[in-house]
């Protein structure tokens, strides 16, 4: 059997037709035979490409290279540039996603770079995530027959604790140990739930894998079921996220069907059966223990602990919670073994993680990287660099919740360890990128905006600190601060961090600490000059400068 | 103001939201959801209702008004106040502010002549902030209802506003 090596697939939507595809797809194949790569190159069609501004488009797989408009006299060049030389076809490739209108997905934008590393979005993008058949095809379900008919739950949690996998969901736990200790905890019934409620500011990777290939979670919340012997699994899905939920209401309907989920799964004595339930809007529920009582119907205020959700979790039965990332690494590492997954990243933060990219760069969107990349990797490689006259300042890592680290620190590879070491966390994976026109003053501002709306309100420190600290950070832009302003920031931000309920007052103390230990002098300045120095801030008082 | 729905009319919501959903407590978010979603938002009528329907100390099941209001008001989708026809909401986190978000906040303001949270009087449009609605990487985002923006410019603004009646 000759093996692909790539398939191009061109639109043929009629519009695309009436720009010339069907001359397009003649002249591309010509193109391949004259360069002798008939054999390796398959020709799809394409019918939906929710890009009507590019059309004719033409993806390149593997990658997943987006061409177009693509005209019937390119077809020679393309193949050439691509697939003879092997290098992108740079003047070809379609320009971001369409900007205006109705979005609702951004399938676009995948794959975008050869050199990414793929496991947890390896199928996303590549399949259609409504056809459980093409999802088998793809290894699909795999890694849960051979687990059902050939592992014990020990063996299953040894080679995830083995493959070193974090949790993806921002702390960076042991995915192995916190499965090993709801396996040891006492009780006839126990759960697992993915959470899946993303609504940290910048974060959409989840959405990616949920909407891409909704099945790989099934597959990864049967294994959990089996290892830490629940038959029962919970998916919180925030609800603003439509399309994801009713992918994965069509895919558990099919999984249902095939056998994969349901009484006997593998016509084995597995039982797991799966719930769909959608939050209702509020960030505080992606804490685990404010997610679990959102399920029970209350207020999503998170619990005090100990005891953890892995003893007392769902209905105060022994529960994982596990993130969608996290989960979505599963069926790889059981397929391919620990030591295959240990090969990327780095000793102490092995595999990949998915980040999104944002800010002032030329390339916004979602990529899949090995474990310990820089900053400056993904701004200059993955990025396509700054902006047009953009200079890098700043860069905020995880999301609100995440560490602000002034350009100086782009070189500090981005796992967990290193991160820690120096002082800032990775958080989720958001990577929002700003320039020389960002004023951390304002930004800050937006930030704690953000988490005195968010504060659930059960904790004191929390529901007044990030209050207070809006109050005065708010009072520095307007020109009306004062230099004790900052002593009393600093010892707010302390008092949330040290006695907040859960991480969301917590992880609020983290942008006011941090524009305090590298922007001082420019937070100062807006109170000694009355000026904001990048011009951002609407300074309100009249200055006098002594 | 917009006439509070009829009774008949909240009452068939409701018991199909339970219908729907069930009555156990992990369906009570499910259940108001359902009712937001048809009525525009949750009506005291509708948690009434809810309370009558699910509210049986024999069947171990429980739902006392306070806790319906106190869920309807913790949760951002779901409303105690009634709303326009459609509901503009507007991302105003970091990744949306820092390419621009804070012009198109100020136009959609000054367009529509509301504050946040208000409607306008003739009941058309309703303006809220939101929270990041994972669309970061096509920021500024807006939404209108269910349908999403993104990359949305100043000069955008009424175009889009145009397309609802």
């Amino acid at each position: 059997m000759k093996t692909k090596r790539a398939m191009i697939l061109v639109s043929t939507d009629p519009e695309s037709i009436r720009l010339g595809a069907n001359e397009l797809l003649e002249n591309l194949k010509e193109a391949l035979d004259a360069y002798g790569l008939q054999d390796e190159v398959d020709i799809a069609t394409l019918a939906d490409t929710e890009r009507s501004n590019i059309l004719p488009v033409v993806v390149v797989y593997p990658e997943a290279t987006i061409y177009g408009p693509v005209k019937p006299g390119d077809a020679r060049y393309l193949v050439e540039e691509h697939l003879y030389k092997g290098r992108i076809a740079e003047d070809l490739l379609a320009p971001p996603k369409e900007l205006t209108g109705q979005i609702g997905s951004l399938r676009a934008n995948k794959g975008y770079n050869p050199a990414e590393q793929r496991i947890v979005l390896e199928r996303a993008g590549r399949i259609d995530p409504e056809n459980i058949e093409e999802t088998i095809a793809s290894n699909g379900y795999e890694a849960l027959g051979k687990v059902l008919t050939d592992m014990t739950p020990e063996q299953v949690i040894d080679i995830v604790e083995k493959s070193g996998l974090q949790g993806r969901g921002g702390a960076g736990f042991s995915a192995g140990r916190k499965w090993k200790f709801v396996r040891a905890a006492q009780g006839d019934k126990k759960y697992v739930i993915c959470n899946a409620d993303e609504s940290e500011p910048g974060t959409f990777k989840d959405r990616i894998v949920l909407e891409g290939d909704p099945h790989v979670i099934l597959e990864a919340m049967a294994i959990a079921g089996y290892a830490v012997g629940a038959d029962e699994g919970y998916i919180y899905i925030r609800g603003e996220y439509g399309l994801a939920y009713r992918r994965l209401q069509h895919a558990i309907e099919q999984a249902q069907e095939f056998g994969f989920l349901g009484k006997n799964v593998f016509g084995t004595d597995f039982n797991f059966h799966v719930h769909l339930h959608a939050g209702a809007g509020a960030y505080v529920c992606g804490e685990e223990t404010a997610l679990i009582e959102s399920i029970e119907g209350k207020r999503g205020e998170p619990r005090a602990r100990p005891p953890y959700p892995v003893t007392h979790g769902l209905w105060k039965k022994p529960t994982t919670v596990n993130n969608v990332e996290t989960l979505a690494n599963i069926p790889a590492i059981i397929r391919n073994d620990a030591e295959w997954y240990r090969s990327f990243g780095t000793p102490s933060s092995p595999g990949t993680k998915v980040y999104t990219i944002m800010g002032n760069v030329n390339f916004s969107g979602v990529i899949e990287v090995p474990m310990g990349i820089t900053l400056r990797e993904v701004i200059n490689i993955y990025a396509k660099g700054m902006k047009p006259g953009s200079v890098m300042k700043l860069a905020q890592t995880g999301g609100s919740s995440g560490s602000v680290i002034p350009a100086a620190l782009q070189d500090v590879p981005m796992d967990f360890e290193s991160f820690r070491k120096a002082g800032v966390s990775l958080g989720s994976g958001a990577l929002l990128i700003c320039d020389q026109n960002t004023c951390i003053v304002d930004l800050v501002k937006v930030l704690l905006q953000f988490f005195r709306f968010e504060s659930c309100g059960k904790c004191t420190p929390c529901r007044i600190g990030t209050q207070r600290t809006y109050e005065i950070v708010e009072r520095i832009s307007q020109g009306h601060g004062n230099l004790e302003d900052l002593d009393k920031l600093a010892d707010i931000a302390a008092e949330m961090e040290r006695a907040s309920n859960c991480g969301l007052g917590q992880t609020a103390a983290v942008p006011i600490r941090d524009m305090l230990k590298h922007f001082r002098t420019e937070v100062e300045a807006h109170i000694q000059t009355g000026n904001c120095p990048t011009g951002v801030c609407e300074m309100t008082r009249d200055i006098e400068l002594a | 103001m917009v006439a509070s729905p009829v009774e008949s009319e909240v009452k068939e919501v409701v018991q199909q939201a339970i219908e729907k959903h069930g009555k156990s407590p992990d369906a009570l978010i499910p259940v108001l959801s359902e009712i937001n979603r048809a009525l525009g938002y949750v009506p005291a009528e509708a948690i009434r209702e809810v309370k009558r329907q699910i509210h049986n100390p024999a069947e171990r099941t429980f739902a006392a008004e306070s806790q319906l209001y106190g869920l309807v008001s913790f949760y951002d989708m779901l409303s105690t106040q009634p709303r326009g026809r459609h509901v503009i909401k507007f991302c105003e986190n970091a990744p949306c502010h820092v390419v621009g978000g804070k012009a198109i906040w100020d136009a959609l303001r000054e367009t529509l002549q509301l504050k946040n949270g208000e409607t306008t009087p003739d009941k058309k449009w309703t303006l809220v902030t939101t929270s990041c609605i994972g669309l970061c990487s096509v920021g500024p985002v807006l939404l209108v209802d269910d349908d999403m923006y993104g990359n949305v410019t100043v000069e955008q603004i009424p175009d889009i506003l145009e397309r609802y009646e």
